[in-house]
């Protein structure tokens, strides 16, 4: 069974991102939106958890709209990291057995 | 597929409700099927027709009225998280003494039953909220 986890906070400001790797399992993917995106970016104090994580299986995407919303160029995003936009939303949310969202 | 999308934020307080909309037209727009959408707790102030942004801001509680009018969507909102704040329907607004009803077209007031009976009836539910 294959989960989408959302997570909408920003891992600077909560522990969301990080309680939610340690619980995703390699079958799983995350998708970060709203203020989460940060976390997409290169050399944060979290980018090595989330390419470790991305290296042992778990997909990692992030909204595009939400890091334009931002200010934030996609060429700063992990190269491992995939941006989808609310249809890639949509296709995620039913190619995954089920959707947790981390609030 | 058949989705529930559930809204806890009002529209001026976290991007929740944009994201919760924009999924929601994605998926309709994908040719899926939206069961129902629930507000709860802030989010039923996404259903008050007494809003008035300023010209230059969305107005979601018209966006959310119009997409019910084009997709015919079933939008329940809680009714006890909405008399909290304000928001009734004329049958609430008298039951309560109160002189207007502010519910906005293409809500609909009920109970939190609904929402579970979304969730069983639907192959996902979607939560957005802060």
């Amino acid at each position: 069974m294959a989960t989408l986890h959302t997570v909408n906070k920003s891992p600077f400001e909560r522990n969301s991102l990080d309680t939610c790797l340690s619980l995703c399992n390699n079958s799983g993917s995350i998708l970060l939106i709203e203020d989460a995106v940060v976390g997409a970016l290169r050399n944060t104090s979290v980018s090595e958890r989330l390419v470790k994580a991305i290296e042992s299986g778990v997909k990692i995407f992030a909204l595009g709209e939400d890091l334009k919303a931002r200010g934030l160029p996609e060429d700063r995003v992990i190269e491992k990291i995939t941006l989808v936009d609310y249809t890639g939303f949509v296709k995620l949310a039913t190619e995954n057995d089920r959707v947790q969202s981390w609030l | 597929m058949k989705f529930t999308i559930q809204v806890n934020t009002g529209p001026f307080t976290h991007q929740a409700s944009d994201s919760a909309y924009r999924f929601t037209l994605a998926a309709l727009e994908s040719g899926h099927e939206i069961h129902r959408i629930f507000f709860y707790h802030d989010g039923v102030n996404n259903a008050t027709m007494m809003c008035a942004p300023p010209q230059d801001d969305r107005n979601l509680q018209v966006l959310w009225t119009e997409l019910a009018a084009q997709y015919e969507l079933d939008m329940v909102v809680c009714v006890a998280a909405a008399q909290r704040r304000g928001i009734m329907d004329k049958k609430e607004s008298e039951r309560n003494g109160k002189e207007f009803a502010n519910i906005a077209p293409g809500f609909q007031i009920s109970g939190l039953g609904q929402l579970v009976e979304a969730a069983v009836a639907s192959d996902r539910l979607m939560v957005f909220g802060d």
